[in-house]
């Protein structure tokens, strides 16, 4: 009888284990991604959505909050102790996914992989390069030293991700693909990758930040986008990213959805080529004749360009309101905004008139040059954009092509008037000032991205003196001037900034971020 | 036969070269991979270093012999953006497309050849002319809009079927499958209706056609005086002599099915090389481009070849190789 | 399953007195009611192609008639600057449906058109040639072929795209280069059938000349499969065109043909704005079904093997 008795409760205690594993293992969700990762190896290729998905298994120093404000990582806190010293404090207690503790070895043999990894289209070297000298003060404690002073050193150590001593000396892209080297400290194990299609993860346990909502997660990349929001609405993702502008309006009135958006760090802009006094690509007079100079070369035309554009319209019509009208390279919360410069007001009449004091009456005619394949809506906004200028009195003409051949023409000068994007990484004005508006100088990384060759020595002067100013509130005042001075300039015009929607199903709920990543640490049931 | 093969062989590997270099040159015309890959706010330095580290810095000729001395070893080079060798890639997802390719063919033979058998022996009938109508809007609708429509019904308000992705697989002979598991089978069943669709209003029409003609030949009133039964006279005769077109056509079809799958595998997300083709074309990475044309000529090339064999099985008026030309 | 087999429509017996060929061939061609229903609207839809300046309410490739907006309104609803009713509603552009499916038949009509023709007209002489003299030119034309066909379309585009640039013209170029070669191929296996056929031998032993074998005898027998695949190669020709639009490279996007009219309204089918890409489709539809009815007729009416 007893061992009757023992024999149940055995039995039953079997059958509830599996109950109880399948209680605990009911935490999973699946998300869609817009945009496919090109690997596991954190240290391969620079690509934001690399970056996104491979926070959730590995960490650097310095993380990002919501609004890309630097927040503590695996370092606890840091300083500059002079102006070419920094001192960082590590994280104690910190395990990587193999039982390992982390320490300053580990920070410095990952730094030193990072500029050593073959075949990287785009290497993280040029977060690592600035450290010229590192010391281990403690297993807890860096000294790294600079040849300069780099104001953005923990910014630029924030996009680092830290793997284990062992690995970094040994492990090929491949391991981290197959998974044998992917370790890292972060809430999230990696389970499977399976290029272009899917990527699986588990629950790190023993997580430092604390417990995490999620057993099991698993994105799937649903680059399509009818095809992702299918995937949302037949139920098979519980989230997915970058919800297509024309969706919007039905999803936000559907009860069984929620959405949550947020403005981002990516701006889209015109830049107008500049590299010649007389010439200018696809710019000629109304009857087709050549004009006598190059009309971007004044800044009344520019100014005139600039207020032609409805950027109101552009955001209500066209992006369903998923946009921002800009009048600086990032929203002004974001540090080295300047609060004074607005987006111009339209005004095609205005514009008419500084045309005529220039120089052109009857306007001119333009060929505007834009992608179809890469900005939220590129091509629409290029043609709203035109059909403004038509009514300021200048022909503008339309021609879209896909980034592969676009990037390439735009670079090497073969357009007039360009749209592009621009993403801030940095979550700082200042770098992107740098980027596409310092004169170009390729060999001192100034205006490396400046396709239109705008070269203004008076913002160079000021841009300058402000990237080697050490004191936070000093460089910000000194930033800001310098975007006052680019802009009312018009460097370049700022159309909007772009604001990101993600969906989930009901009871869910997702904190958006400015950087447009989707992390399954921020997405949380509701309990709705 | 066998001076044949060998012929074709020679001219195969022709072909493959010629490929090989129309690729380069037209990669090359269309944009620089690095442009797409490196981070915009890289400096010189780093962009030439990348430019380097995928060999883009070297003149074209001499990337190209690079390329035909690393091929002659089997190395096809490694995907510019994923690091992976370019023909595992491939390897990885044709498995796939083929699959989807074989079911999609699959069903528009089985329901194409004998709908337009019916169609083609009574023309003027309600049933005949339903065919034909419905035929044309087979391969009127543009392949995006059915696929989205599909997914819209079945999917969406029905929940039958799921709307993306590819169903569990077991192993056939080495190969991952997934139409041998009612998983695979759900997954599978929307695109290959959907990339059938254009290919079966196709066949219709053309069996018809070739229906029609052959009925008022010979050799039918012949077999039919001999006294063979309609079945015979329909499923022998008939059938035989009007498959060199219908072969041609399904051989043409399996091969621009197999390579171009991409819209299709692009709305329900099928894990295809179809897809991967796109995506590479749009990053410019290169060797993936070069490598997956090379597999999809030599696929092609297969087909061909069977194709013609098939001819001068079906046919025996049809004298393949040295047949002198007609003076 | 048993499967009667019914006669042909046996031709109208003419009148006693010499009928001209085209009369004859009129008649014939009017037996069909469907087949004059499809030439009454294709007849329609090329003059509403030809006439759309005149007879759309809209230039929609004027960007200076556009108002951003007036984008996506329902059908039947009135503009907001001019008061003008959009009866089939407007795209995301402030684009007039209506208008907009009128100037796209055009383009597509133009594209699908003569592409199939030129495309035909090439595979024809190359295909036959290869039928016909064998050896060396059969072995290069087909390997050509093979080249040709393993080509994906969108790689072709893209080159032509980034060399030549956008239009009309070089998207034309795009389709016969893509579409050549199927044309070739069918034409080469029907005729290496006929060439084996008594008649040519006859014509042979005659000492007829090569070109009038080949012109006279060769091609008409190798037309009717031809004819079949062309008349679905012109559909094709336009969805390959959507899809081309639908992927990035098509026309410009300021000229839009139908197909890229439907593709750019696609995102919005899952979102109630249906009209932005259903009102085009079903002209697509028209036209396709029309070319295609017209086309059956003809091809029954011209085949030498469906004559009794």
């Amino acid at each position: 009888m007893l061992r009757m008795l023992h024999a149940v409760a055995a039995l039953l205690a079997l059958a509830l284990v599996p109950a109880a594993q399948a209680a605990q293992k009911e935490r999973e969700v699946s998300i869609g991604l817009q945009a496919a990762i090109t690997s596991i190896d954190p240290h391969y290729h620079n690509l934001s959505p690399n970056n996104s998905l491979l926070l959730h298994i590995f960490e650097p120093l310095v993380k990002r909050d919501a609004n890309q404000k630097m927040i503590p990582g695996l370092a606890t806190s840091w300083r500059a102790i002079d102006d070419l010293t920094w001192e960082f404090k590590l994280r104690k207690g910190v395990k990587f996914h193999d039982g390992t503790p982390f320490t300053a070895e580990d920070v410095v043999a990952t730094y030193k992989r990072v500029p050593n990894v073959p075949n990287s289209p785009s290497s993280f070297a040029t977060f690592t390069k600035p450290i010229v000298e590192t010391r281990i003060v403690d297993p807890y404690t860096i000294i790294f030293k600079t040849a300069a002073p780099h104001v953005l050193l923990p910014s630029d150590l924030g996009s680092v991700y830290i793997v284990p001593k062992a690995i970094a000396e040994k492990a090929t892209t491949e391991d981290f693909n197959s998974g044998k080297a992917a370790i890292g400290t972060g809430p999230y194990k990696f389970v499977e990758y399976v290029p272009n299609q899917r990527v699986v993860m588990k629950a790190n346990y023993g997580y430092w930040g604390g417990e995490e909502p999620w057993d099991k997660v698993t994105f799937k990349i649903l680059t399509n986008a009818a095809a992702r929001v299918a995937a949302l609405l037949s139920g098979d993702v519980q989230m997915i990213e970058t919800v297509p502008t024309s969706d919007i309006a039905k999803l936000s009135s559907d009860k069984n959805f929620n959405l949550a958006d947020k403005v981002s760090n990516r701006v889209i802009y015109v830049h107008l080529n500049q590299r010649d006094d007389k010439t200018v690509p696809f710019v000629t007079a109304k009857d087709g004749k050549p004009l006598d100079r190059n009309p971007f070369k004044d800044v009344r035309v520019r100014k005139a360009l600039s207020m032609a554009i409805n950027r109101e319209a552009i955001a209500d019509r066209i992006m369903e309101k998923k946009a921002v009208p800009a009048a600086q390279l990032l929203p002004d919360f974001f540090y080295g905004t300047s609060k004074k410069l607005k987006p111009p007001k339209y005004d095609p009449e205005g514009a008419k008139k500084l045309l005529a004091e220039a120089g052109y009456p009857n306007g001119f005619a333009m060929t505007i040059h834009g992608t179809n394949n890469r900005y939220i809506n590129d091509d629409k906004i290029a043609q709203a954009i035109a059909q403004f200028y038509s009514r300021a009195g200048i022909d503008a003409k339309v021609e879209t092509m896909p980034s592969s051949v676009y990037f390439t023409r735009a670079t090497k000068g073969d357009f007039g008037y360009m749209i592009l994007g621009w993403g801030t990484e940095s979550g700082e004005q200042g770098s992107s000032l740098r980027s596409l508006l310092a004169t170009y100088d390729p060999a001192k990384g100034m205006g490396v991205t400046n396709r239109a060759r705008y070269s203004n020595p008076e913002f160079d002067k000021v841009l300058n003196d402000a990237l080697v100013t050490m004191d936070d509130k000093k460089r910000e005042a000194q930033i800001q001037h310098a975007a006052e001075i680019v802009m009312n300039d018009v460097g370049l015009i700022p159309i909007h900034y772009e604001v990101s929607t993600w969906a989930t199903v009901k009871g869910l709920k997702y904190t958006p971020r400015t950087d447009q990543y989707t992390l399954a640490t921020e997405l949380k049931p509701t309990g709705k | 036969m066998l001076a044949f093969t060998i012929r074709r062989l020679g001219q195969s590997l022709l072909v493959l070269l010629v490929m090989s270099f129309l690729v380069f040159l037209g990669v090359y015309a269309i944009g620089n991979p690095v442009e797409l890959l490196v981070n915009p706010q890289a400096d010189a330095i780093e962009r030439a270093r990348a430019t380097a580290a995928l060999g883009l810095d070297k003149p074209m000729l001499e990337q190209y012999w690079v390329f035909l001395s690393r091929a002659a070893h089997g190395d096809l080079g490694r995907s510019f953006v994923f690091n992976i060798p370019a023909i595992q890639l491939i390897l990885d997802k044709l498995p796939a497309t083929l699959e989807l390719a074989f079911c999609a063919m699959v069903i528009a033979v089985t329901i194409g050849i004998p709908l337009g058998l019916v169609a083609g022996l009574k023309p003027n009938s309600f049933i005949g002319r339903a065919i034909m109508a419905g035929s044309i809007f087979g391969f009127s609708l543009p392949s995006f809009w059915v696929g989205l429509v599909l997914i819209m019904v079945f999917s969406v308000q029905l929940g039958w079927l799921p709307p993306n992705g590819r169903g569990e697989t077991v192993m056939l002979l080495g190969i991952p499958v997934s139409f041998l598991t009612l998983d695979g089978l759900r997954h599978i069943a929307m695109p290959a209706v959907n990339l059938a669709l254009f290919k079966l209003s196709l066949l219709v029409r053309l069996t018809r056609g070739s229906t029609r003609e052959a009925v008022l030949q010979d050799y039918v009133k012949f077999a039919r005086a001999k006294g063979l039964s309609q079945r015979r006279v329909v499923g022998v005769h008939v059938l035989k002599n009007i498959l060199i077109p219908i072969v041609t056509v399904i051989g043409l079809e399996l091969g621009s099915v197999i390579a171009f799958a991409i819209i299709t595998e692009s709305i329900f997300a099928w894990p295809g090389s179809g897809k991967l083709l796109i995506d590479s074309i749009n990053q410019l990475d290169r060797p993936v481009i070069v490598a997956y044309l090379l597999v999809i000529v030599t696929i092609f090339i297969g087909i061909n070849f069977v194709v013609d064999v098939l001819y001068s099985v079906l046919d025996p008026r049809v004298r393949l190789g040295a047949a002198a030309a007609a003076h | 399953m048993s499967i009667a087999v019914e006669p042909a429509d046996a031709p109208v017996a003419p009148e006693p007195r010499e009928q001209s060929p085209w009369r004859r061939f009129a008649s014939e061609f009017a037996e069909s009611k469907l087949a004059l229903l499809g030439l009454a609207m294709l007849l329609a839809i090329a003059t509403i192609a030809i006439t759309a300046p005149w007879i759309s309410p809209q230039n929609p490739y004027d960007l200076a008639q556009l108002d951003v907006l007036d984008s996506k309104l329902a059908p039947g609803e009135h503009s907001s600057s001019n008061g003008k009713t959009y009866w089939l509603g407007t795209d995301d552009q402030g684009r007039d449906m209506l208008s907009g499916i009128f100037y796209g038949l055009r383009i597509s009509l133009i594209v699908g058109v003569s592409s199939t023709v030129i495309a035909l007209a090439v595979g024809l002489a190359l295909g036959l040639a290869a039928a016909y003299f064998g050896g060396w030119v059969d072995a290069i034309v087909m390997r050509i072929a093979d080249i040709q066909l393993s080509f994906p379309a969108i790689l072709i585009a893209l080159v032509l795209l980034a060399v030549l640039g956008q239009g009309v013209d070089k998207i034309i170029v795009s389709l016969v280069t893509v579409q050549w070669a199927y044309y070739a191929r069918t034409v080469r296996s029907a005729a290496l059938v006929e060439r084996q056929k008594e008649y040519i031998e006859a014509a042979r032993v005659l000492a007829l000349s090569r070109p009038r074998i080949v012109l006279r005898h060769l091609l008409p027998n190798c037309l009717p499969p031809l004819i079949v695949v062309a008349t679905v190669q012109v559909a094709h020709a336009i969805q390959l065109e959507a899809a081309l639009s639908f992927l990035g490279l098509g026309l410009p996007i300021t000229e839009p043909s139908i197909g890229l009219l439907i593709s750019n309204g696609f995102q919005y089918l899952l979102s109630g704005k249906y009209w932005i890409s259903f009102y085009p489709g079903v002209a697509l539809l028209l036209t396709i079904v029309a070319i295609n009815l017209v086309a059956d007729q003809l091809r029954d009416v011209l085949n030498p093997r469906l004559k009794k």
